[in-house]
Order: C-alpha cells, then sequence, then structure tokens
C-alpha cells in the first residue's frame, strides 16, 4: 500500500484525482438539479475530437483540447440562448460534429497510436507534471468560484426567473459555468477517460441528492464523495491493475447504490 | 408625477410576430391596490413581468418609482409568482427559498439574526409550521404562502401578485387579502394583483385594470366592471356579473 505514494505517476495520479473528483463532484450537483448531464457526454465527445487534433498535430493533445471543448461549450449554449432549440439537439449536433473530425483526425494521423486508447478509458500512468498543473489552477478557481458563484447558480438552477427578477445575470452565469465545466471535462479525460466522464460528474452529486435536504448540504456531500471515491477508485486500480476511470465509477456506483437503499429505509421510517 | 409609482406609456411587448400587448397607456398613484382582470393570454402577466423588468418591452417606456427597468433595485418590488410547476427535484426549504426575498441570493447555511426575521416572515402568513418541511412536500396553496413570505419579508413599495389565491382554500383566501390588505396600509405599499375572482377585485381594488391585448378600462371597480367593459374584454359575458354584483356596493 504504501509503496504506492513512493511511486511518482502514482502520487501525480492521486494528486490529480483528488483535484479531478472536487471539481466534477462540484460542478455535478448543478449539472443534476439543471438536467444537464446530457451536456457533461456532449462535451466529453468534443475533448475527443480536440484530443484527436492534438495527437494529429503531434503536440500535448490537453492544449488542443481545451480550447476546442470550451468553444463547443460556448457554440452549445450560444445555440440555446439564440436559437429555439433545446440545449439537447444542440449538444446533439455538437457531439456528432466533435466525433466526427475526432476520427478523420485520427485516421490522417495513419500510424496506429495507442495514446488515443488512453483518453478514451483513461490511465494512471497518463498523468504528467504539466497536467498537474493545469488541474491545480482549475482547482483554485474552482474553489473561487464556491465564494463567488455558487450561491446565483443554486438559485438560478432553483428558478431562473426568479434569480432574474433578483438582478442575478443568469445568462452570462451560464456561460461562466459551461466553460469551467468544459475544462474540468478535459482534465479529467486522462484519469477517467471520455466514455465515463459524463457519468464521473453525476454520479457523486446524484448520490449526494438522495441523502441530502438542502442544496448546500448536497454540494458538500457531491464533493467529499468526489473525492473519496477518486481515491478508492485509484487504489484499487493500482493494487489490482485496473483501469483507473472504470474502477473508479464503479466504486461511485456502490456509494449510489447505498444512497438508494439508505433514502429507501429512511423514507419508509418517516412513513 | 411624484404620485405615480408605476408609469406606463405606449407600452407594446411582440413575441415573434405575436402581440400580446398592445399600446398599453396608464399611471398607477403611490399607495393604491390595482386589480388586474383579463381572460387567459390576455398578457397579464406579461404586464406584470415588464413590471419586474424581465421582458424588456418592444415599444414604449416604464417607469416604475420614477426609474427605469435597469436602475431598480431587486428590493424594491416584491413577486408572488403564478403557481406553476416548481422544480420537485431541487431540494430546499421554506426557509430557504423566504431567505433569497430577504438578501437576494441562495443561501448556504441561515444566520441567527435572520431565521428570527424569516420565521416572523412566515408565522405572519400562518405559514410558520412549515419552515423546514421540504418544499417538494408542500400543497400548492402552501407554497403560494411560502411565496407570499417571500415578497413580504423585503419590504418593498410595490408588491406584484399573480393570481396569488389559486389553489388556496376560501378561509385561506379571506387570510391572504387580509395579509396584503394590512401590508399595504402599513408601509403605504402598492399592490398590483392579477385575479380570476371578480369579486375579490371589486371588493378590495382601488382601481381595476380590464385587459386583453390591450387595456380596456382602467378605473374605479364600480366604473370598469360594466356590461360594456366586461364584453369588451371577455366577449359576451351574458349575466355572470349582474349575478355578482348585484345588491353589493364597494364600501
Ligand atoms: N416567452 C413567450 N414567448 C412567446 N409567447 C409568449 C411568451 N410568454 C407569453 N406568451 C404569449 O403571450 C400571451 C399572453 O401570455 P400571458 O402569460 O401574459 O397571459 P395571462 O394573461 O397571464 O394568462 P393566464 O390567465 O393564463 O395566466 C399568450 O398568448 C402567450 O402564449
Ligand atoms: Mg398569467
Amino acid at each position: 500500500m504504501i509503496e504506492a505514494f513512493t511511486q511518482s505517476f502514482m502520487l501525480r495520479a492521486m494528486l490529480a484525482g483528488i483535484l479531478v473528483g472536487f471539481m466534477s463532484s462540484y460542478f455535478g450537483v448543478f449539472i443534476v438539479q439543471r438536467r444537464m448531464s446530457f451536456m457533461g457526454s456532449g462535451l466529453a465527445h468534443a475533448a475527443f475530437g480536440g484530443v484527436a487534433l492534438g495527437i494529429l498535430l503531434n503536440t500535448e493533445p490537453l492544449w488542443i483540447a481545451i480550447p476546442f471543448t470550451i468553444i463547443a461549450s460556448i457554440g452549445i449554449t450560444l445555440l440555446k440562448d439564440k436559437t429555439k432549440l433545446g440545449s439537447d439537439t444542440s449538444i446533439g449536433i455538437l457531439f456528432a460534429i466533435s466525433v466526427a473530425l475526432g476520427i478523420i483526425f485520427l485516421s490522417l494521423k495513419r500510424s496506429y497510436t495507442a495514446d488515443a486508447f488512453a483518453y478514451l478509458f483513461g490511465s494512471i500512468l497518463s498523468v504528467q507534471t504539466s497536467d498537474l498543473y493545469v488541474t491545480i489552477i482549475l482547482g483554485i478557481i474552482t474553489l473561487l468560484t464556491l465564494f463567488r458563484y455558487w450561491s446565483r447558480w443554486a438559485y438560478t438552477s432553483f428558478d431562473r426567473e426568479l434569480a432574474s427578477t433578483d438582478r442575478i445575470p443568469v445568462t452570462t452565469d451560464d456561460y461562466v459555468l459551461n466553460i469551467l465545466l468544459a475544462i474540468t471535462i478535459v482534465i479529467s479525460v486522462k484519469l477517467v477517460g471520455i466514455i465515463l466522464v459524463a457519468a464521473f460528474l453525476v454520479i457523486p452529486a446524484a448520490s449526494a441528492r438522495l441523502v441530502a435536504g438542502t442544496f448546500f448540504r448536497m454540494t458538500i456531500i457531491s464533493i467529499a464523495l468526489g473525492v473519496i471515491s477518486s481515491i478508492a477508485g485509484l487504489f484499487t486500480s493500482y493494487l489490482f491493475d485496473l483501469p483507473s476511470g472504470a474502477t473508479i465509477i464503479l466504486v461511485q456506483a456502490a456509494i449510489f447504490l447505498i444512497s438508494v437503499i439508505y433514502q429507501k429505509t429512511s423514507a419508509q421510517e418517516s412513513i | 408625477m411624484n404620485d405615480i409609482a408605476i408609469e406606463v406609456k405606449n407600452l407594446s411587448v411582440i413575441f415573434t410576430r405575436y402581440s400580446a400587448l398592445e399600446n398599453i397607456n396608464l399611471g398607477i398613484p403611490f399607495g393604491t391596490f390595482v386589480s388586474i382582470v383579463g381572460p387567459n393570454g390576455a398578457g397579464k402577466t406579461t404586464f406584470l413581468k415588464v413590471i419586474l423588468g424581465l421582458i424588456k418591452p418592444n415599444h414604449g417606456v416604464i417607469n416604475v418609482l420614477g426609474k427605469s427597468a435597469g436602475e431598480l433595485s431587486p428590493f424594491d418590488l416584491g413577486y408572488v409568482p403564478q403557481i406553476k410547476t416548481l422544480d420537485r427535484t431541487f431540494p430546499a426549504l421554506p426557509i430557504e427559498l423566504v431567505s433569497t426575498g430577504l438578501n437576494a441570493k441562495w443561501p448556504a447555511a441561515i444566520g441567527k439574526d435572520d431565521n428570527k426575521i424569516i420565521m416572523d416572515s412566515l408565522e405572519r402568513v400562518g405559514a410558520g409550521n412549515l419552515a423546514r418541511r421540504p418544499l417538494n412536500k408542500l400543497s400548492g396553496g402552501e407554497l403560494q404562502r411560502i411565496y407570499l413570505a417571500r415578497a413580504l419579508i423585503r419590504k418593498p413599495k410595490i408588491l406584484v401578485l399573480d393570481e396569488p389565491a389559486t389553489g388556496i382554500d376560501w378561509i385561506g383566501e379571506k387570510d391572504i387579502h387580509k395579509i396584503i390588505d394590512e401590508y399595504k396600509t402599513d408601509f403605504n405599499a402598492t399592490i398590483i394583483m392579477v385575479t380570476h375572482d371578480w369579486e375579490s377585485a371589486y371588493h378590495h381594488a382601488d382601481f381595476v385594470l380590464l385587459l386583453n391585448k390591450v387595456a380596456v378600462c382602467f378605473d374605479k371597480p364600480e366604473k370598469a366592471f360594466t356590461e360594456d367593459y366586461l364584453s369588451q374584454t371577455f366577449g359576451h359575458v351574458g349575466h355572470k356579473h349582474e349575478m355578482l354584483f348585484s345588491g353589493r356596493h364597494h364600501d
């Protein structure tokens, strides 16, 4: 067990896991309450397009994927804001375009690359020191939004119109949320993988929703579950040599199941 | 000029080719109770949203407390929205919702001082016992009381209510009207209330706005509730209004 920490790749992965677990489960509460989980999926697949372009250009994929995904996120928010299309439709369209582009980029690369697989399924080994820096910076930004934006996003999630009457800039706040969400998704991708990142965002928040009576408690519990499941998942993945993303998701699923049972039994008691 | 709380000039609202309000002109004096009456889809809620600054008019101007929509503080207005399908999945307590009335933001935790003010406000609308019940377990009528407490807690100069009595039982409705009337006298507040209850409009309001896209009439209740104006607003009304108002007089 101890030797896990003496290995620098594991140390990096653990640190990244804690930060990414914190951020995703924090943004996850807004995703769950705003019924935006499809947005998580859509942005993850936009990240795939960005990563593929990075691989094609022989640069660090993350540096391409971050702006690529931010643009997709702004595009989705703009389409929703300015047209009559529901956000699921605009996400569906951008989703497909990004994946199509990603496939073309990878096919242009010719030489078969295992790298793409690491991004699809996530891997502990892949976390570089530079990734860690980006993650720490975003972690700090996220922490700051806890004080500045949490209450506004919460109010808007509860009732958009009521928040507007209190002069909350709901549309601008949407852009801020979706851009930070895009970055969170991209940096989560290395550990969790593109395919599972949407679930990674949503499961801790959904579990927290089942046991919390207020939105603030839901946020705190979600963050705790997100961090704990990342640590537990990474350990298990290291010990049994399993893919990190899948292991973390299964730990989260177990927590979710416990929350469902807890809620059912406590609901019965109160009858 | 100074005794006008809300002034509306040539106001029109058009939703992509569909006009919801056409050329409305009126001035609502301070400290008056205005009832807005009109059929479904008449633009009543739209009119309230223009007052609240949620909808920008396509033509014309509106001045509330002598200010334009952009200059208005959220604490100038209290709003009880038309009962709609509340997001029943959002984890929240009534005291939290009422605290947004006090602080204009969603609370993380509620301090002792705020808690006392919020409880007073809830007691005032007869909902003290509901303070910590999950919001999604409340009935429609209970929810309306919570929204009323939320609107009153900021002591607004203008109170805007969209069919607040919907879903409230008969005794409760008398209660709510009493609370609103008390608030109006205590704070010399201006009350703008959309209602489908002509009788209560007739008895409580200082002015009635008969609305159906256009302002058919804006006048004292006994002047507004005439066969002629009502049929212009609702189409043919038959003998309904005679049955309602026969033998009753304002004051
Ligand atoms: N955001 C919107 N976009 C397009 N049309 C709208 C919008 N809001 C309202 N309308 C239309 O404007 C008209 C007036 O709506 P409004 O909600 O103001 O009516 P109302 O008088 O409050 O009716 P009710 O008695 O049913 O509450 C309706 O025909 C409605 O369909
Ligand atoms: Mg209405």
